[in-house]
């Protein structure tokens, strides 16, 4: 089966959960056999593991025609796609966007990243779609968020193949219900248009059946997954910390619930002293973080680190003892299935996807800085505790794979192309 | 003659309280009065209420034909009397008509005989008291904590004096051999062993309202027949259940109550009787010994203790619960004491089994947590909270034979110096029949010694 897939980030160079979902479940596609997937983003670096799926940078399609040979083409694009490609979609490109800022390829620039013109940017990557969807034969086409949409829904016109909507978060948990009515109307539209629904959680369907108003029986649940660490990164030592860490790994932004984890760090160090809070990570909201937990008299034992990369996730992990995500809407949250593979005790909201779930974690609304504090007192002082979520966790997380999940997504394929 | 041996328990945990850490030394109060009310009441509304009046309408319809054995925890006395308390007076009826027997158990339902013996001694015979004092029955027949049974645990029972215990006639300790008989224990073999028989029990607890099961539905008249047809050498039928199958976990709808009613009549046309355990066992000797060299119980698949000590949470949690046994025992604070019994029910450690969930479904409808990550917390707050208690009233820096050693000098003092006043009183006196002249020195040399060992 072909299908074209829409996406916006990929690993490595990713920005959040998107790119970790998108490439996972690719490639538990991919291991299910029989797919031939191609993956559009808007601009890829050329890092990009490719041997599961073929990926096409919208920045490297020609939306114009430019008189350019061979060599040129493979010496400006060799490194990131087949110059054949490349000639293939410049013949079908099919109508006149000189009026565009194009580059000398013909090639629309695009930042890959969350930029102020963001708007623009959807809008020229659903160009770039159409030129695409024209050279690539497909089965099904396949848009990852709200971001693509637009440009699934170009393909989809184009080839009048089914399109299948990914929804990895809607506009109502990035805002705390504060909507902006541009991203609802493009995500609106693309539910609208789109042959069938997925989304990552129970709560986010709820959320697209209830907020959009689109008929259930369109939308089905695939949980996310987890690709298994490499052992270069399970073997990081842990730090011989004679204190016990906790943290929180995020965006720092009211969508993650900061402030919680703040307010239960107080609670529980008025008990117990022998314990390090951690907030790894940046955003909106981090100097207001630095604020409160001064305010309460805390900063001693309150850390911030800033933006962790790569690895240095890794080894915040290891180094930790709980690992805490208070969000208060989170339509997944791959982030605590990282922590238990690195073998972290994890507290997760229930308002968080992945507590759909998991099992062995402690689950507390993101309000019940009770419940929080609480736990986190269990997982550092009593050694059974953190024994147990430690060692039941790594064992459930063998069994959440990306193969599970792709076949999921396979059967809703074979379903639409059914229609 | 075959006969049916019916024994129901009754049950019921103080379940705990929402329990943070930080009341830990703050709030020394654990338990969910709401909660325990609530289902305390709940469960004697719907099933043993309508249960205990079943039971006297069989006795006394079928003129004293119909018998049956009762074990009830204390903590579940201890509720009943508080919330139910015309409960309690209907189970005096019971014991009133000579056809129930009261058995023997632990006070609060404990894994005792799993972790500490002497504890185990003393919660029995709390337990024993308690039905003596409210029943006027001595318990001849003991039933340990969900039927959990070993060979050691045999020869503590034995040595106690009873005369036979009740478990669960499990496949794997069987084999080809059938329940249906009186064995007795192999390392204790006076104790005799009435093992429950899982499939006619299950036909009521667990197929009697099961549409899919074959039978179905299940009449006493089909019910009757079935045990009558058994080969004539077995004897009696073991059915043991939890009281709370008739009314809970069977509603009333089902008709259960009409087909216990009806069971003693198709009974008597088949002529099979009914009798309490002490009778089985005065009346049947022992056709074989059995050796149960691992813990068996009656839950689950496997029949074993996994659902209560299966897991390191579950491990941990008795563990710390059972070190400051020896203390507790020390210690002369009645509600220290109480909450020490309470804090041992079985059902605190089923909370936190992280079996799957078709395996844990024994007591799920009453478990008060949504993880059992979070009853594992909550149960270790409120036992940090207990031990601090402990300590408070002796330091741990003390060694337990130390603290043994000046606590028996305290407790005997009065009775030695009672010993020693004696014993000076007898030396005068002898001293005076004597000589006069050489009274003074002896009598102060005693006086001497009988203060040094009085204040040692």
């Amino acid at each position: 089966m072909k299908a074209l897939m829409f996406g916006w980030e990929f690993p490595p160079h990713i920005l959040g959960g998107l790119g970790t979902a998108s490439y996972g479940l690719t490639k538990g596609m991919h291991n299910c056999g029989n797919m031939d997937i191609t993956f559009v983003i808007p601009k890829p670096w050329g890092d990009e593991e490719r041997d599961f799926a073929n990926i096409i940078g919208a920045c490297n399609t020609p939306v114009a025609w430019r008189d350019v040979n061979w060599d040129y083409v493979e010496n400006r694009l060799g490194k990131f796609m087949d110059p054949q490609l490349y000639f293939d979609m410049r013949n079908k490109i099919y109508a006149d966007f000189n009026y565009m800022y194009l580059n000398d390829l013909g090639c629309i620039d695009f930042s890959g990243r969350y930029p102020d013109n963001l708007i623009e940017e959807i809008n020229n990557y659903s160009i770039v779609a159409g030129v695409i969807a024209r050279t690539i034969d497909c089965d099904v086409i396949h848009s990852h968020d709200w971001l693509t949409y637009p440009a699934g829904i170009h393909a989809k016109n184009v080839t009048g193949k089914p399109l299948v909507i990914h929804v990895h978060a809607t506009d109502f948990d990035r805002s705390r219900g504060n909507v902006n009515p541009t991203v609802f109307g493009i995500e609106k539209d693309g539910m609208t248009h789109a042959d069938h629904i997925i989304t990552v959680s129970n709560l986010t369907r709820q959320t697209v059946i209830d907020k959009y108003g689109i008929d259930p029986s369109k939308v089905t649940t695939v949980h996310n997954a987890v690709i298994p660490l490499s052992d270069d990164l399970l073997s990081i030592p842990k730090p011989d910390n004679k204190e016990k860490v906790v943290t929180f790994l995020g965006r720092i932004t009211m969508q993650k619930g900061p402030e919680y984890f703040v307010e239960a760090a107080v609670k529980v160090l008025q008990k117990c002293h022998n314990v390090r809070f951690v907030m790894a990570g940046s955003g909106d909201m981090m100097d207001k973080m630095i604020a409160l937990a001064a305010k309460r008299g805390i900063a001693d034992r309150f850390h911030f680190t800033g933006f962790l990369r790569g690895r240095q996730v890794y080894e915040m992990l290891k180094a930790s003892d709980v690992y805490i995500m208070p969000s208060v809407s989170e339509p997944f949250g791959i982030s605590p299935l990282e922590a238990m593979q690195m073998g972290v005790p994890s507290i997760i909201s229930k308002q968080s996807g992945c507590a759909e779930i998991l099992n062995n974690v402690i689950k507390t609304d993101y309000w019940d800085i009770d419940a929080m504090a609480d736990a986190i007192h269990s997982i550092i002082s009593y050694p059974a505790m953190y024994e147990s979520l430690k060692n039941e966790g790594l064992e459930e997380m063998k069994g959440i794979t990306w193969e599970k999940a792709g076949q999921k997504v396979i059967d809703i394929y074979n379903q639409v192309i059914k229609k | 003659m075959k006969s049916i041996c019916f024994y129901f328990q009754i049950h019921q945990p103080f379940r705990l309280k929402k329990y943070r850490f930080f009341d830990i030394g703050n709030d020394h109060y654990y338990y969910d009065d709401f909660a325990n009310d609530d289902i305390v009441t709940r469960v004697a509304e719907r099933s043993y209420i309508p249960m205990a009046e079943t039971l006297l309408q069989m006795i006394n319809e079928n003129g004293k034909a119909f018998k049956c054995a009762i074990s009830i925890t204390g903590t579940a006395i201890e509720q009943l009397q508080q919330y139910v308390p015309e409960f309690i007076d209907m189970l005096k009826k019971l014991a009133d008509t000579g056809c129930v027997e009261f058995l023997s158990e632990t006070y609060s339902h404990s894994l005792a005989s799993l972790q500490d013996p002497d504890e185990f001694i003393r919660q029995v015979k709390a337990h024993d008291a308690l039905i003596y004092s409210l029943f006027g029955q001595k318990p001849k027949v003991i039933r340990n904590t969900e039927l959990i049974y070993d060979d050691d645990i045999a020869s503590l029972i034995a040595s106690m004096g009873f005369k036979a215990a009740i478990t669960e006639g499990a496949k794997h300790i069987l084999g080809w051999k059938s329940p249906n008989y009186v064995y007795s224990s192999e390392s204790a073999p006076k104790l005799k062993l009435l093992l429950r028989n899982d499939a006619f029990s299950s036909d009521i607890t667990r197929n009697f309202n099961n549409s899919d099961w074959g039978e179905y539905p299940l009449t006493a008249d089909k019910y009757i027949n079935w045990i009558a047809q058994l080969p004539e050498e077995e004897q009696v039928v073991n059915l043991f259940m939890g009281m709370e199958t008739f009314g809970e976990f069977l509603p009333r709808e089902t008709g259960i109550f009409d087909f216990m009613r009806a069971l003693p009549r198709f009974a008597a046309e088949r002529g099979i009787s009914f009798m309490t355990p002490s009778e089985v066992v005065a009346k049947h000797k022992s056709v074989a010994s059995v050796s149960v060299p691992y813990p068996m119980s009656w839950a689950d698949e496997a029949r074993d203790v996994a659902a209560w000590k299966g897991n390191t949470l579950q491990r941990e949690a008795l563990d710390k619960l059972y070190s400051v046994a020896e203390r507790v025992n020390l210690c002369e604070d009645r509600r220290l004491k109480k909450d020490w019994e309470y804090l041992q029910s079985s059902d605190h450690f089923f909370y936190m089994s992280t079996k799957s969930l078709t395996d844990g479904v024994v007591f799920s409808p009453f478990s008060p947590y949504d993880s059992p990550y979070s009853a594992f917390t909550n149960y270790m707050n409120v036992l940090a909270d207990f031990i601090v208690r402990v300590e408070e009233q002796y330091p741990l820096s003390i060694e337990n034979e130390e603290l043994n050693a000046l606590l028996l000098t305290i407790r005997n003092q009065a009775s030695e110096i009672k010993a020693l006043n004696k014993e000076v009183a007898t030396l005068r006196n002898n001293v005076l029949n004597d000589a006069p002249e050489v009274a003074e020195k002896p009598k102060k040399a005693t006086k001497r010694v009988a203060k040094k060992t009085a204040t040692k």
